[in-house]
C-alpha cells in the first residue's frame, strides 16, 4: 500500500474536535470496484501496511505493520479511499473510547457524551460525515455499541464470515471485524466486500459442522456463505410475514426511555406485517460474567506478545514508577539483567489501567486452582447461551432487543467503576458468546440522543438481520 | 483472592483482595505495578470477582464445537523478510532481535 505523502485533513476543525482519528492519512485506490468514490475509515487495530497501527495504546505508538489485513486488501481491491485510522479503547478494551492512550473521542451528536466503544472513532467519523463508511471490530459489542450511541448502522458478522488476518488479537474466539454506514444498505455493501473465506484465517472455512460434504480425501466442503449471498440486496425493507422474537430478559434491564423507543419501533414493524413473539433466554443472566472471564483470559494470553523486544515500548527505555515503587525485583536498571523484569517494566509503561486490569484478572482466572471455578464455568455458560439462542430461533426468524440498555453517558462518568461499564454490555455480549450475526440500527431518539435497535440472527443469517434493520430505518 | 501457584479455589474469599495478592498475579502476568495501582486494583477486583461468583450457578452444558480442525499440506511460502521483521524492534544487532542479558 503506497500512502500519499501529505496526510489530508478532511473536514478541518470539526474533525479535530471529535478526536475520531489517531492517524489521518489518505490512500487512494485506483481499482474500479463497488466502493469506488467511497471514503472508508479503519479502526486502529486493523493492520495497514506502512501506516502506523496503534490499537489506541502507548505500547504501539510507533508500530508500523509490514503487511495489510485481509479486509484492507479487499477495501483497496473494491476501489475504496482510506481516510485514516480511527480512535478506540486501548486494544478494544472498553465501551466508551475513553481508555485510548490518544485521548477520548467525542460523540458528534452531543460532544459532552461518549461515542460508545470500543470502535468509537469509526462510528463518530461516519456519524459526522468524516467518512462514508468505516470498519470496526466487535468482541462483545464494540461495533454495535458505538453505532447505537452515534446514531449510525453497525453490523457484527457471524464468527467466521470475515477474515481476522491482520486484526490485532484481543479475544480471538469472540471477535469479528464489522462495517459501519449511515444506512443499512451502505453497511451491508461494505460487508459484501469484506466477507468471504481467507486461507490465512482458518476460522473462515465453512465446513463439516454445517453439513458440507467431505470430498474423497476427507476434506470438508469449504464453500463459504458469503459467496452465495448479496448482503446489500437484502436491505429491501420487505419484512412482511417475518417473525421477530423479543427476549424478555434483555428488555427488563433497559432504561425506560430506551424501552419506549424500542417499543415504538416494534409497533412500526407490526404495521409492516411482522409477527412479534416473546422468547426467553434464561442463560443470559450469566452472559456478562462468562463473556468477561473468557475475554480477559484470552487477553492475558494474546497480550503476552507485547514484550518490548520485537515491537513496542522497550523495557530498557521504560521508566514506569520509581526504583522503590518497582519493588525489590527491579534491582537492575535499564535493559541489562533478568528478561522477565525488563518485560514487566515494558508492560507497566506501555499498557493503560484497563488493559492491566484485564490481563491480571485473566491471568487470575486461568491460574492453578481457579481455572475450573471461572474459566470452565464460563465455557459452560457460553454453551448454554448458544443452546438458548438455538431454541429461540425455532420460534422466530430474528430476535430484537435495544442495542444498549442506556442512553450515551457523559464522558468521565464511569471510568473509575469498571464493573458498571461491564454491565452496559448485557445485550451485546450474548451474541459474541453464541458466534451469531447482529445489526444495530437507529430506532429513534430520546432527549435528543440516539437509541439503537439490535436484531440478532441465526449463524450466517446476515441477510435476515439486514432485512429487518432496513425496515426500521424507513 | 489467594492466587498462590498451588492455590485452592475452596479457600478463595472474593471479598478479600489485598494489594499483595494483586502484586502476585501481576508478577505472574509480568506487569509491574506501583503502590497506587495495586491498591486501586485490589478494591476493583473484589467487586468484579464477587460478580463473577454467580457463574457457580451455571450447570454443566455439553457443547458441540462449531469449528473442526482442517489440515492442509505444509508448503513453504514467502513470509516477512528479515528486514521487515526487524523494522519495529526497539533494538537489533546483526540481523537479530536484541533483548536484555539473560542472567
Amino acid at each position: 500500500m503506497s500512502a500519499d505523502d501529505a496526510p489530508t485533513h478532511r473536514g478541518g476543525d470539526a474533525a479535530d474536535d471529535l478526536n475520531a482519528f489517531i492517524t489521518r492519512e489518505t490512500v487512494v485506490s485506483d481499482a474500479d470496484g463497488p466502493l469506488a468514490g467511497k471514503t472508508v475509515a479503519v479502526k486502529d487495530n486493523i493492520s495497514t501496511e506502512g501506516i502506523r497501527t496503534t490499537c489506541g495504546s502507548a505500547m504501539l505508538e510507533e508500530y508500523v505493520p509490514p503487511y495489510d489485513a485481509t479486509v484492507v486488501e479487499r477495501l483497496r481491491g473494491a476501489g475504496a479511499t482510506l481516510v485514516g485510522k480511527t480512535n478506540m479503547d486501548e486494544f478494544g478494551m472498553g465501551g466508551t473510547t475513553e481508555t485510548s492512550a490518544f485521548g477520548p473521542t467525542s460523540n458528534p451528536v452531543d460532544r459532552e457524551r461518549v461515542p460508545g466503544g470500543s470502535s468509537g472513532g469509526s462510528a463518530a467519523a461516519v456519524a459526522a460525515g468524516e467518512a462514508d463508511l468505516a470498519l470496526g471490530s466487535d468482541t462483545g459489542g464494540s461495533v454495535r455499541n458505538p453505532a447505537a450511541f452515534c446514531g449510525v448502522v453497525g453490523i457484527k458478522p457471524t464468527y467466521g464470515l470475515v477474515s481476522r488476518y491482520g486484526l490485532v488479537a484481543y479475544a480471538n474466539s469472540l471477535e469479528q471485524i464489522g462495517p459501519f454506514g449511515r444506512s443499512v444498505e451502505d453497511a451491508a455493501a461494505l460487508l459484501d466486500v469484506i466477507a468471504g473465506p481467507d486461507e490465512r484465517d482458518a476460522t473462515t472455512r465453512y465446513d463439516a459442522a454445517e453439513g458440507g460434504a467431505p470430498d474423497a480425501a476427507g476434506v470438508p466442503d469449504d464453500t463459504h456463505p458469503a459467496e452465495a449471498t448479496a448482503y446489500a440486496a437484502a436491505a429491501d425493507g420487505d419484512v412482511e410475514g417475518m417473525t421477530v422474537g423479543v427476549p424478555t430478559e434483555l428488555i427488563e434491564g433497559a432504561d425506560d426511555e430506551v424501552v419506549a423507543v424500542f417499543e415504538d419501533a416494534l409497533a412500526d414493524l407490526d404495521a409492516q406485517g411482522v409477527e412479534t413473539v416473546e422468547v426467553s433466554l434464561p442463560s443470559v443472566e450469566h452472559a456478562v460474567q462468562a463473556y468477561y472471564v473468557i475475554a480477559m483470559s484470552e487477553a492475558s494470553s494474546n497480550l503476552a506478545r507485547f514484550d518490548g523486544v520485537r515491537y513496542g515500548v522497550s523495557g530498557s527505555e521504560a521508566t514506569g514508577g520509581t526504583e522503590g515503587e518497582r519493588g525489590s525485583s527491579s534491582e537492575i536498571d535499564g535493559g541489562d539483567g533478568n528478561w522477565n523484569e525488563s518485560f514487566a517494566r515494558a508492560r507497566e509503561e506501555g499498557f493503560g489501567d484497563e488493559v492491566k486490569r484485564r490481563i491480571l484478572l485473566g491471568t487470575y482466572a486461568l491460574s492453578a486452582g481457579y481455572h475450573d471455578k471461572y474459566y470452565k464455568k464460563a465455557q459452560d455458560a457460553r454453551a448454554w447461551v448458544k443452546r438458548d439462542f438455538d431454541e429461540a430461533f425455532a420460534e422466530a426468524d430474528v430476535l430484537a432487543t435495544p442495542t444498549m440498555p442506556v442512553l450515551p453517558p457523559k464522558r468521565g462518568e464511569s471510568l473509575d467503576d469498571p464493573l458498571s461499564l461491564y454491565l452496559m454490555d448485557a445485550n451485546t455480549v450474548p451474541v459474541n458468546l453464541a458466534n451469531l450475526p447482529a445489526i444495530s440500527v437507529p430506532a429513534g431518539e430520546r432527549e435528543g440522543l440516539p437509541v439503537g435497535m439490535q436484531f440478532v440472527g441465526p449463524a450466517f443469517g446476515e441477510a435476515a438481520v439486514i432485512r429487518a434493520g432496513s425496515a426500521v430505518e424507513e | 483472592m489467594t492466587a498462590t501457584d498451588e492455590g485452592d479455589a475452596s479457600n478463595a474469599d472474593a471479598d478479600a483482595v489485598d494489594p499483595d495478592e494483586v502484586r502476585h498475579v501481576a508478577d505472574l502476568a509480568r506487569v509491574d505495578l506501583d503502590d497506587d495501582e495495586a491498591a486501586a486494583f485490589a478494591e476493583q477486583f473484589a467487586d468484579v470477582l464477587d460478580y463473577f461468583a454467580a457463574l457457580d450457578e451455571v450447570p454443566e452444558v455439553e457443547d458441540e464445537p462449531d469449528l473442526v480442525n482442517v489440515m492442509r499440506a505444509d508448503e513453504v511460502r514467502d513470509g516477512l523478510t528479515q528486514e521487515e521483521a526487524l523494522a519495529n524492534a526497539p533494538d537489533s544487532e546483526a540481523g537479530f532481535f536484541k533483548g536484555p542479558t539473560v542472567s
